[in-house]
Formats: C-alpha cells, sequence, structure tokens
C-alpha cells in the first residue's frame, strides 16, 4: 500500500473515532471486510465510507472484488469477517423496509423478458412505497419509443438502460450500479451520466462500479481503487495515485535519442532546455492521465502479489528441500 | 421520552406499510403479471396448457374403433373412449399446470436472474408464491373449460348433471390444483441449471401419468405399481375425477372397489401440507455461496 494512502484510510478512521462523522452522515460503511471462498481470499481487508449523497466508485481490473464487495453490500453474499453497514442496518439482515430504501443495478441480467418495457416498470414500480412516474422513467432512460416492445426484442444496450430504470423506479436512497454502461453506445452513455447527475442532485448515494475511468471522473466524487481484493487507493479521483505517479514528464529529441523528464516544475525545464538547445526538437509535457495512474496503482498490486507468490514458493522448495536432507 | 414514542409511531408505520395488506395486493398484481407471461410462451403452452386437450383427442380418436368402455355384457351401456379418458386427462391437466409449468418455470427464473432481481427489491416471497398460484389456478381453469368444450362439442361426452358430483368436483379440484402447485415451487429446488429444467422434471411428471391412471387403465396394472402410484399425489387427484365423470357402475372397478374419495382428501393433504413445509424450508432467492 503506498504511504500516502495509508495516511488518508487513518485519517478517515480518526474522525471515526473523534465522532466528526456522525452515523446518520455515512449510508455506506464497511470495516475490515474480508470474504473467502475456500482457500481463496477474495477480499482481504477492506474498509471505506460512503457520506449520504456522495457518489462513489469503484475501480479495478476484473477479479479484484468489486462484484463481490456490491454484493456484499446488497444482501446477495455473506461476508467472512469484518462489518458492513448499509443505511445503519447489517445486509445479511436487511428486510423489506430496508430494500424498498435500495436500487440494485446487478452486473449482468439474461430474463427472458417476455413482457413489454412499460409492463415491467409498472410491476416494479407496485413494489416500492414511493417509486417514481413510470413515464418519466422511460423518458430518463430513453426508450420512449420502445415503450411498448418487449424486453427481449430490444437491443443489448436497451436492456441495459431497463436494467437501470429498474433500479432507480423505487426512488432509491442508496443505488448500486454494477457496471452499469456495458454495451452503451457514447450517446447512451452520456444520457445515462445526465441521470446520474440528476439522481445526485436529488440526494441519492450512488455507489457505481466501472471498468471507465472516464465515466468514474465524470460523476463520482470519490473513488476507490481495488487490486487482488485489496484496497490500494481511495480518494477524489483527481488526487488518486500517489504524488510521484502524477509528476508531468517533460518529453523531447536530442541528438536523436528521446530524453524525459519528471519534473514538478515542467516550465523551469523547459526554460532551462530553451536556453540550452535552443527549440527542442518534439518537446511535449505531458500530464499522467488517470488511465496511466490507475495502472500503475493496479501493476503495484500486481507486481506485490507476484513477489509474494514467489516467496512462498520459494519458502516451499526450501522446506522441501531441508525435509529431503532430513 | 418523545424520541421513544416516535420511534414506536414509526415502526407501527413500517409494519402496517409493508403488511399483510401489502403482501396480498402485491400477490393480486403478480397474479396478471404472471398470467400474462404464462400465455407469451409458446412452449410452456403447447407442452402444458394444450398437451391434455391433443392426447384426449389423440386416444379418442386413436380408440374409438375399439367401441365403448365398460359394456354389459349383453352389449348395452358403456361409455365412449372419450368419456373414459376425459378425467384422467383433467387430472393430468391439473400436475403439468402446477407441478411442471412452475417446476420449470422457476428453475429456469432462479437460473436466468429474474429471482435474483426480485430478491433485491422490497416483494415479499409469499406475493410472488401467490402470483404463481394464482397463474397455476388462471390457467388450470381455462384448461380444463377447453378439454370439457372439446369431449362434449367434438366427442359428445355427457357431463354429470348431478350437483354433488361438481362439488366432488370443486374440492377435490381444489385440493388438487394447490398441492398441484406448492409441489411445483418445491420440485424447482431440484435442477442445477435452467437448461437442465424440463430434463429433470418431465420425465418423472411422464412416469406418474403412465402409473397413475391417466394414460393406461389404473386397474390393469399390476398391484405392486399401483402400490407405487398410491404413493403420489396424481393417482388420488385421478381417482377423485374419475368418481366425478364416470358413471357409479365403474366404482367397482376401483382397487378399493369404491370412489374411497376420504383417502383422496386425505393422501392429498398430506402432500399439500409436506409441500407447504418444503417450500418454507428451502425457498430462496438465490443459491447464497455460504
Amino acid at each position: 500500500m503506498p504511504r500516502s494512502v495509508r495516511r488518508r484510510l487513518l485519517l478517515a478512521g480518526d474522525q471515526r473515532q473523534h465522532g466528526v462523522m456522525t452515523s446518520n452522515d455515512i449510508a455506506v460503511s464497511v470495516q475490515n471486510l474480508t470474504k473467502t471462498y475456500g482457500a481463496f481470499a477474495a477480499l482481504k481487508g477492506v474498509t471505506f465510507d460512503i457520506e449520504r449523497g456522495e457518489t462513489f466508485a469503484l475501480l479495478g481490473p476484473n477479479g479484484a472484488g468489486k462484484s463481490t464487495t456490491i454484493e456484499i453490500l446488497e444482501g446477495y453474499r455473506d461476508r467472512s469477517t469484518g462489518d458492513v453497514r448499509v443505511l445503519g442496518v447489517d445486509p445479511q439482515h436487511g428486510g423489506l423496509p430496508w430494500k424498498a430504501k435500495l436500487g440494485i443495478v446487478l452486473q449482468s441480467s439474461g430474463e427472458s423478458g417476455n413482457v413489454t418495457v412499460r409492463e415491467q416498470l409498472t410491476q416494479f414500480a407496485g413494489m416500492y412505497p414511493n417509486s417514481r412516474d413510470v413515464n418519466e422513467v422511460i423518458a430518463a432512460i430513453g426508450l420512449e419509443e420502445k415503450a411498448n416492445t418487449r424486453i427481449k426484442n430490444l437491443s443489448g444496450g436497451q436492456q441495459r438502460r431497463v436494467d437501470v430504470g429498474l433500479g432507480v423506479i423505487g426512488r432509491p436512497e442508496v443505488l448500486f450500479l454494477d457496471e452499469p454502461t456495458t454495451g452503451f453506445d457514447p450517446e447512451a452513455r452520456r444520457q445515462f451520466w445526465e441521470l446520474i447527475r440528476s439522481l445526485k442532485r436529488e440526494g441519492t448515494t450512488i455507489l457505481l462500479t466501472t471498468h471507465y475511468l472516464d465515466e468514474a471522473a465524470q460523476l463520482s466524487d470519490r473513488a476507490a481503487v481495488v487490486a487482488g481484493g485489496k484496497l490500494v487507493d481511495i480518494g477524489p479521483v483527481g488526487s488518486l495515485g500517489s504524488a510521484e505517479a502524477r509528476i508531468p514528464i517533460v518529453r523531447w529529441r536530442e541528438n536523436g535519442i528521446v530524453r524525459e523528464q519528471r519534473a514538478a516544475d515542467p516550465g523551469a525545464v523547459v526554460a532551462a532546455l530553451v536556453a540550452r538547445l535552443g527549440e527542442p526538437a518534439e518537446l511535449e509535457v505531458v500530464r499522467p492521465s488517470l488511465e496511466d495512474i490507475y495502472l500503475e496503482l493496479v501493476t503495484e498490486e500486481n507486481a506485490e502479489a507476484e513477489a509474494r507468490v514467489a516467496a512462498n514458493q520459494a519458502e516451499t522448495i526450501k522446506l522441501i528441500t531441508e525435509n529431503e536432507i532430513a | 421520552m418523545s424520541t421513544v414514542t416516535q420511534t414506536s409511531a414509526g415502526q407501527a408505520a413500517v409494519k402496517t406499510a409493508f403488511g399483510m395488506g401489502r403482501t396480498v395486493r402485491l400477490g393480486l398484481s403478480r397474479i396478471g403479471y404472471e398470467t400474462k407471461i404464462y400465455f407469451r410462451q409458446t412452449d410452456t403452452l403447447f407442452f402444458t396448457f394444450l398437451f391434455p386437450v391433443i392426447m384426449l383427442t389423440i386416444f379418442s380418436v386413436a380408440f374409438q374403433g375399439l367401441g365403448n368402455v365398460g359394456v354389459n355384457a349383453d352389449g348395452t351401456g358403456g361409455i365412449s373412449q372419450a368419456a373414459a379418458y376425459l378425467p384422467g386427462m383433467i387430472a393430468a391437466g391439473i400436475l403439468l399446470s402446477g407441478v411442471q409449468n412452475l417446476g420449470v418455470d422457476i428453475a429456469t427464473e432462479r437460473s436466468d436472474g429474474t429471482l435474483k432481481r426480485l430478491g433485491g427489491t422490497p416483494l415479499p416471497v409469499l406475493s410472488y408464491f401467490f402470483g404463481k398460484m394464482g397463474q397455476v389456478f388462471a390457467t388450470s381453469i381455462l384448461q380444463i373449460a377447453l378439454l370439457l368444450l372439446v369431449a362434449v362439442v367434438a366427442f359428445g361426452v355427457q357431463l354429470p348433471t348431478d350437483p354433488a358430483k361438481w362439488m366432488t368436483f370443486v374440492w377435490v379440484y381444489l385440493l388438487g390444483i394447490a398441492t398441484s402447485a406448492i409441489l411445483g415451487i418445491a420440485i424447482s429446488r431440484l435442477p442445477r441449471t435452467g437448461k437442465s429444467a424440463t430434463a429433470v422434471i418431465i420425465p418423472p411428471v411422464l412416469i406418474l401419468q403412465f402409473i397413475s391412471g391417466v394414460y393406461l387403465q389404473f386397474s390393469l396394472l399390476p398391484n405392486w405399481l399401483q402400490t407405487v402410484a398410491s404413493i403420489f399425489p396424481l393417482k388420488w387427484i385421478a381417482q377423485g375425477m374419475r368418481a366425478v365423470f364416470l358413471p357409479e357402475s365403474f366404482a367397482s372397478a376401483e382397487p378399493g372397489g369404491g370412489w374411497d374419495l376420504g383417502a383422496v382428501a386425505v393422501a392429498l393433504l398430506i402432500w399439500l401440507i409436506a409441500g407447504l413445509v418444503i417450500c418454507r424450508v428451502t425457498f430462496r432467492w438465490i443459491r447464497k455461496d455460504s
């Protein structure tokens, strides 16, 4: 874990202890969450809080533990150890009144879909005490023209929009979105972002997992990067990664060779270059993109994991060898 | 003090808002929804809804040449093949509409994510059951109406006129369809995937139809097979329906020498209660991993 992360996590812990954040401000609380399947540890101690009204993104590669985390919060999976609260309730014992305050968009759905968009939304609207208007939701997901089409006859992206519609129909206090925009065309994604922003304006707390970093940057107040079942960083999207990872790179060509230099003061570096070389060839100043920072975070974790596996193997080999000698 | 009052008032409000009235209201709304979906699925429409009608037609036409059933020694009396097959086909319809239809339907919904989605909503499990049972009820009444219509119009079968017979029909039907629907929900746990659902559920249902007096006359079966069939509910539903639709003179052909409606009621009640217990204990929206 990078040092900066540890500091931020500690800070969050301090705040809790001193009562700066009260439980009323916190919609989702996750403490030292672990989940093991047999010998495989899918989550190795994850801790984070989501404040009411906040949009929070979980980022990470496939198999990192994003869906396991979100399904534990939704009540679909039981945790191994740790403590979890959603709206003050342990999801393992969440009853109907609790479920009525949640909106859930699962990662995949393969229902036969022998009902129309309007029929399905109307059926689900009836389950919630304070549901949204069906026509409004149909408009918000951009399916006015398909409202009377059976869901099975929609395209994959359109079916996904129905999933999102079913997730928001009950006017949820907390909305879970597990890779909501998979299969969306660019226009549908923009429309979806608009929908999420309007939900946020109404005060909805949103937890979203996504592979699209631009989506996290567009929508979320804070993001956490999960890799190998651990939280490797958490914070506002713009502050993810170590300070070093966000230092700009100055790149130019000198004597036919591409050179680069990381500098917190790229202007001064460029000025020095100009003084030395005149106009430098192919000069550019690059700020590491979110993608670069994310990849660095995830690779760091993978490298650590690989190192641990290698160390374990070395240990095992050593033991075997010792046993053989004995 | 005031907070305590508020909280208990709040809890009471939550209790009312999520009480039995809501469960029933949602259950009723799901009956319409489930029934609509049932008639939009062409495969279930064929294999559970129309199947008994088709079988009745085939058997009635195929065996017409054999003459009437239960003819007296002097060649008088007896009933047509269609009339003889009608009670068995009604019983088969009850089994198909409940056990086969719900067994396959719910197993498929468990595997395609429908149940997972519902499990994340504030829909009570009981409302879901109401919806399924109401759908079974509605479709099986239509199915029996169609069977009777075909029997009367196409094959000239005479229906009973004695009101007591129809009273028997009503309670045998209600007990039979409730048992069948509950067992359908219970058996839906067995298939591991939606794809294997029909392969797991249809064969035992089909075998039951052969040994319970639906396609083959029950009294012709060897004793041991009759005993095996008597364990399962279809034999009793079929026996009850024979008591309704066959003339009294056929009662002596029954294994016990009579319709034995008391045993029909007891056997079906035992299955109904067993089914309810199994559903209560085993039903989950999803297979939790731990």
